[in-house]
């Protein structure tokens, strides 16, 4: 079922003005600076936060209309939400927070193992690294079979190397999840490796010249500084 | 000496406890997550017992628990005896002349809980209260005790209200803290030595559990 989305909502500086839509089994990218809408966005998809107009539906199912004021809350979308920093459970170890949510805890083995954590299955997030904390994040959101997954810059806190084999893996998960991916990054990289279709997002609207702007122009700007530095950094490792 | 009071007070000390863990806990919730009209005015009639005399606070409940006030005639008409002077008397007074102990700490611990594991509760599909029993409550744990502690504590040297509201009737509503006065008044100073260090045990007790637990978290 593909997700289509449609919105509005004004925020403080700008207004987010949004259409897009993305098919089962592939990956939307959305990427731009900083501040221009995109965690907004994803939380509206969650249910998180509410469009002031606009409709977003999952293949039949309405889950946000504002001509018929209907709005399904996040626990009825079977969304699966990575966050952008860790938001496990601090009480439960790995597996139960994995587990939270199941629909079936054999799964979650499963997860663990594609994921590589399953030898840390009775930690609590606070002894494990930072990309097993995410790692276990996915495999979380994965464990409740969503009908969509939303990324909101999963990786970004990582370094390098953890970055790359768990890009690697959203691969793996988008051939055998066949559900509509989101995928939030400020990191032209992984947008390159990652995506189907890319989402530009500035200032709250799709800008389809701004991914050229900065690679193709201005010289020296950030983006191409990072692409450089990490060509250097893949040699090196 | 006769240590009645003082399990009468240990007796009284955890009834409260229990009761405002209950109740205060839903109210601390209601404080820390909802915004809604009015609600200073809730936050702060929660409050005022902490700030009122205890003599002060008994006297409003001697009206309201009286013969002629509204509570303590239903309670005549269902039980067939009176509110005041009697053991629920005593625990419905140091409740609610406790219950700014038992809301402050819980409502504090509940704000320190990291919103976005609720956002990831609900998302995860949990409702309202699975929401608070799955994961606002294991994580507010620490809270929870040390506002089970203060209220304990607070109750168990409660003496202002509970000498207006419930008197001094011996295994009923003589409390340590009355004892101690009128072993005092008598110049029974060996009797009143004898129930002050029979607290130190159990006030000392209490703060170590809860350090302890504190830094095993």
């Amino acid at each position: 079922m593909s997700l289509k989305v449609s919105v509005k909502k004004r925020l403080s500086c700008f207004e987010i003005d949004i259409s897009f839509f993305c098919n089962p089994g592939s990956i939307s990218v959305m990427i731009g600076p900083s501040g221009g809408g995109k965690t907004t966005l994803v939380r509206m998809l969650a249910g998180l936060d509410m469009p002031d107009k606009g409709r977003i539906t999952l293949g039949d199912e309405i889950w946000f209309d504002s001509d018929t004021r209907r709005s399904i809350p996040p626990r009825k979308r079977k969304t699966g939400y990575v966050f952008q920093d860790y938001t496990l459970f601090p009480h439960l170890n790995l597996f139960e927070n994995a587990a939270f949510a199941a629909s079936d805890r054999k799964n979650v083995f499963e997860l663990f193992e594609i994921f590589r954590i399953d030898h840390l299955m009775q930690r609590k997030p606070h002894m494990v690294s930072g990309g097993e904390r995410q790692r276990c994040a996915v495999c979380q959101a994965l464990a409740r079979e969503p009908e969509v997954l939303l990324l909101d810059e999963p990786f970004s806190a990582l370094d390098f190397v953890s970055r790359r084999s768990l890009r690697e893996e959203m691969i793996n998960i988008k051939k055998r999840f066949d559900i509509p991916i989101i995928y939030v990054t400020h990191d032209i990289n992984e947008a390159l490796y990652l995506a189907d279709e890319i989402l530009p997002v500035v200032d709250g609207r799709l800008s389809k010249t701004w991914i050229e702007r900065p690679l193709a122009q201005s010289e020296g700007s950030e983006q191409v500084n990072r692409a450089a530095r990490e060509v250097k950094l893949a040699l090196a490792y | 000496m006769d240590f009645t009071p003082f399990f009468v007070s240990l007796k009284l000390a955890l009834t409260v406890t229990i009761i405002l863990i209950i109740i205060g806990a839903p109210i601390a919730y209601i404080l820390a997550f909802f915004r809604f009209r009015g609600k200073s005015l809730v936050e702060s009639l929660v409050y005022l017992p902490a700030a009122l005399p205890p003599t002060v606070i008994g006297f409003y409940l001697i009206v309201v628990m009286g013969p002629g006030g509204a509570l303590g005639e239903t309670y005549e008409t269902f039980t067939g005896s009176s509110l005041l002077f009697s053991f629920a008397g005593i625990t419905l007074a140091t409740a609610v002349y406790s219950i700014p102990f038992a809301v402050q700490p819980m409502k504090a611990a509940f704000l320190k809980l990291d919103r976005r594991l609720i956002e990831s509760a609900s998302v995860l599909g949990l409702g309202g209260w699975e929401i608070f029993f799955r994961v606002v409550l294991p994580n507010c744990l620490s809270g929870i005790l040390a506002a089970a502690v203060l209220v304990f504590l607070h109750a168990m040297g409660a003496f202002g209200v509970i000498v207006m509201v419930g008197g001094s009737i011996p295994g009923v509503t003589k409390v340590a803290s009355i004892a101690i006065y009128e072993a005092v008044e008598t110049m029974n100073y060996r009797g009143a030595a004898l129930m002050s260090l029979a607290f130190l045990p159990v006030s000392f007790l209490f703060l170590f559990l809860v350090n302890k637990l504190n830094e095993e978290r």
